[in-house]
């Protein structure tokens, strides 16, 4: 296996990258979503019940159903990829951010009302501080998961780790699928404590006790 | 000067057939002390709520120094209240100073002004500033933290301070002390406070005028001792006789 990784280092570090750059972008355009939707159902209570049902519901669509219903739409590639990483994602964002929030106590809440800071001063200067801990699980968790499906995306073309896995599996390489799945497994691994090391900085910055 | 007016206030909630609030008027001249008393359900609360727009009228105007509060932003009329409510609602991920100074913060105020406001503000309420400005709510005792919700709620210096049942999560003792002080705290400024309670003895103690509620009306509202000589009202008279005997039932332990 070194040896296969020395002899041709981008063979493996190429997908490794093209993996870590997919995760990326999801996550950037997950999270600049979930925010919006979650700011949505804040005003809209309706729409927070209908939008986490109907991403509970996506989100049961097996990923190579998914990618599969969209080719016709936005064809192979990452594009494609990305958007049903992004649809998933939501299902765990969206559900973490309204239950941290949510979760957040009505007293603190209402007194934040009657001092007479404006809807958005409350969201932003104490529930979302409060709710930070939901939060992070949720990017935690979304991240982790985009690591994995992704290397489903390979099969539409979208590059990655995948493609590692796909071809060993092809051609009954080994090496390449130990490669591929130590990988995507380190690499779930390693991102997840990171972030968790993230998280627990901000708190303690956050909370001084 | 007239501080608040309720103009034939009336609070129906959707789908209830009861009113909350019940053609309630009234009128609160600026530094006085009212307290509002009855139980839980009465519609105190409501009423309070009302003054600062967290919750709006079904019908009636409400009128502080001549300005009726249904033309203008909530958010406005809340800044020149104070707000205090039972549960405190500190937030927990602030210092004891960011507490007190968030509004000022948001206002604009430069760090030195909020720092010296918090400073008077805490020996106001008579808590060390350097030793609890830099303190988060949870290293405080119950007490304690309402003191900073007062300081909290006094920080903008608003003329009216609006008070849902401040004490009513506190120990007796405790109380009595920041009762005291409250009063030392009207009496030191032309404020209008607005003070809602289910205790009489709290209503009558504090209050230079008091407001009895029951099921949504106001039954009477007058000094105490005018209530307790001409209660004008068979509910007014069971509560009074009712503190009365209390009153018995201690004398007769000794």
């Amino acid at each position: 296996m070194i040896e296969y990784f020395l002899k041709r280092p981008e063979k493996i570090l190429n997908p490794l990258l093209e993996h870590m750059e997919l995760v990326l972008i999801t996550l950037l355009f997950s999270v600049a979503l979930a925010a919006a939707l979650t700011l949505l159902s804040l005003y809209v209570r309706k729409a927070g019940c209908v939008l986490n049902q109907l991403f509970a519901v996506l989100y049961g669509i097996p990923s190579l159903a998914l990618f599969a219903l969209l080719i016709p739409v936005t064809g192979l590639g990452t594009k494609t990829a990305v958007i049903v990483l992004v649809v998933y994602n939501q299902y765990l964002l969206l559900r973490n951010f309204l239950t941290g929030i949510g979760e957040v106590d009505p007293a603190v809440c209402e007194a934040a009302a009657g001092i007479g800071m404006t809807k958005m001063q409350v969201l932003l200067r104490v529930q979302l501080p409060l709710a930070r801990k939901a939060i992070f699980a949720g990017i935690r968790l979304a991240v982790v998961s985009t690591i994995g499906i992704g290397t489903i995306a390979s099969s539409i073309n979208a590059g990655g780790l995948g493609d590692l896995l796909f071809d060993g599996l092809r051609t009954m390489n080994l090496v390449k699928i130990l490669w591929g799945s130590f990988l995507s497994a380190g690499l779930a691994i390693v991102t997840n404590a990171v972030l968790k090391c993230v998280e627990n900085a901000i708190d303690r910055k956050v909370q001084g006790q | 000067m007239i501080a608040i007016e309720y103009q034939d206030i009336v609070k129906k909630y959707e789908g209830s057939q009861a009113y909350s609030v019940d053609h309630v008027s009234a009128q609160i001249r600026e530094g006085e002390f009212i307290t509002i008393l009855g139980s839980s359900g009465c519609g105190k609360t409501t009423l309070l709520k009302m003054t600062n727009r967290l919750i709006d009228p079904t019908e009636g105007k409400i009128v502080l120094f001549g300005e009726n509060i249904a033309q203008v932003d909530p958010v406005v009329v809340r800044r020149r209240m104070g707000y205090v409510i039972q549960q405190v609602g500190l937030f927990p991920h602030m210092t004891v100073e960011e507490n007190i100074g968030i509004i000022p913060k948001l206002e604009g105020w430069d760090k030195e002004r909020i720092h010296q406001r918090v400073t008077e503000l805490l020996e106001l309420v008579e808590l060390k500033p350097d030793e609890y400005r830099t303190r988060y709510p949870s290293q405080l005792s119950g007490g304690q933290q309402q003191r900073i919700g007062l300081a909290r709620a006094l920080v903008t210096d608003p003329k009216i301070m609006l008070l849902d049942e401040p004490f009513g999560a506190i120990d007796a003792i405790t109380r009595l002390n920041l009762q005291n002080e409250l009063m030392r705290i009207h009496q030191g400024m032309n404020k209008t406070f607005l003070l809602v309670t289910h205790d009489i003895n709290e209503a009558f103690r504090l209050g230079n005028r008091v407001m009895i509620m029951n099921e949504g009306k106001l039954l009477q509202f007058d000094t105490p001792a005018n209530i307790i000589r001409h209660p004008a009202d068979p509910f007014v008279e069971t509560l009074i006789a009712s503190t009365k005997e209390q009153e018995r039932f201690w004398e007769g332990i000794l």
